[in-house]
């Protein structure tokens, strides 16, 4: 599915069995395999082998499954492609992507891993920016399919790559946060924020989460499941919020009962963008458990 | 799949199943369990070895497993690692 709610997506280590194995229950609203960095060169084959059969029988629920897979460029890439489309992946994720070229290259693999396995068109793509180069092609990497899906910011890659250092306000990635959401927006695709790795420091993680928020991004990597009730939290609407969708809501619904284009509340007219912003409310309002889905209708 | 070297893959750590394979020219499949949980799960264990083995057309083999509480799905992917390094193939059928 390419719109849904993405305010989490947690990192497995690809060799991992107990953490593939629990990651379903903590709630994140995605799940990505990896198999690119936390696996060593010596384990990439176990670690795809292990995913695969994984996702061939533990039921994730409605869980988004993301795959990270090796570049291209790598012996690894391939294979994992190949493997994760036929075990039913939902998503396959790019790590350092500079081009739109290097998306095509990627669907072509995509795709004729789903011929061969009868599940054509069901996979999406995103992709990792971590240079400078990604980001000044963010929009055309975030065009360059149908398939696509999202784009995330990798600060570590980025950082280095432009030589800086990384600090805790986050100065360094201002402009590759905004370029990211920006092209993001732009294409229709979700913006998803490069993780925070001290899990410790819970507070500087919620200012983090706070100021990516306002930027307009859709949510967050995270590494550690402690991290995703806070992100949960602060992307939960207020009560007031949620009131206010529903009027509005009503007042849609009220429109249409009496064949009208204008709809009005309040004494103020309800135009496109203000009844999209209700309808995500709402949906974020139901994932939080702050309103049954009943309500809705 | 035709073993020509010991093949090992797996782990001891919780959750994992740190599998040897090795081949050998007659005898069938011998499995040396040592499991966390072999009283309860022990013959489901050998089970999802013995059908690995053969999947992946493995007749006669040694196979010594330390179970750590492996799910059967991480018992396939272990067993089917092992065979794969033992035959030195890369060539995986997904």
């Amino acid at each position: 599915m390419k719109k849904r709610l993405r305010r989490t997506m947690m990192f497995v280590p690809g060799n991992a069995p107990s953490m593939i194995r629990d990651a379903h229950i903590y709630g994140a609203d995605s799940l990505m395999f990896d198999l690119e960095d936390s696996v060593s060169l010596g384990e990439k084959d176990a670690a795809r082998v292990l995913v695969y059969n994984a996702l061939k029988s533990i039921d994730y629920g409605q869980i988004e499954k993301v795959a990270r897979i090796n570049p291209l460029s790598t012996p690894y890439g391939a294979k994992d492609i190949e493997a994760m489309v036929k075990a039913g992946i939902d998503v396959i994720r790019l790590a350092k992507t500079e081009t739109a070229e290097d998306i095509l290259e990627v669907e072509a693999l995509v795709a004729e891993a789903e011929k061969a396995c009868g599940r054509e068109n069901q996979v999406l793509l995103m992709a990792a920016i971590e240079s400078a180069l990604g980001v000044i092609n963010a929009f055309s990497i975030s065009t360059a399919s149908k398939r696509m899906m999202g784009i995330a910011l990798g600060a570590e890659d980025y950082c280095a790559n432009l030589q800086v250092s990384r600090s805790e306000e986050g100065d360094e990635l201002l402009f590759a946060r905004q370029r990211i959401v920006v092209a993001a927006k732009a294409a229709g695709i979700a913006a998803l924020d490069t993780v925070f790795s001290n899990i410790n420091d819970m507070e500087s993680f919620e200012k983090e989460v706070r100021f990516i928020k306002k930027l307009g991004f859709d949510g967050k990597s995270v590494v550690n499941p402690r991290q995703i009730d806070p992100v949960h939290a602060i992307y939960a609407p207020t009560q007031r919020e949620i009131e206010n969708a529903l009027r509005v809501k009503a007042a849609i619904l009220e429109a249409e009962e009496r064949g009208s284009g204008v709809i009005s509340l309040d004494g103020r007219m309800v135009d496109r963008p203000v009844a999209l912003r209700a309808e995500r409310v709402l949906e974020v309002a139901v994932a939080c458990n702050m309103l049954k889905e009943e309500e809705l209708q | 799949m035709r073993l020509i070297k010991k093949g090992i893959a797996g782990t001891l750590e919780s959750g994992d199943i740190s599998v040897e394979v090795e081949a050998r020219d007659s005898g069938g499949v011998e499995i040396e369990l040592s499991s966390t949980v072999e009283a309860l799960f022990g013959r489901q264990l050998r089970q999802v070895i013995e059908e690995t083995l053969k999947e992946n057309g493995v007749e006669h083999a040694v196979v010594r497993a330390g179970d750590k509480g492996a799910l059967d799905c991480t018992v396939r992917a272990r067993v089917t690692t092992a065979i794969y390094r033992g035959a030195g193939s890369e060539d995986y059928r997904f």
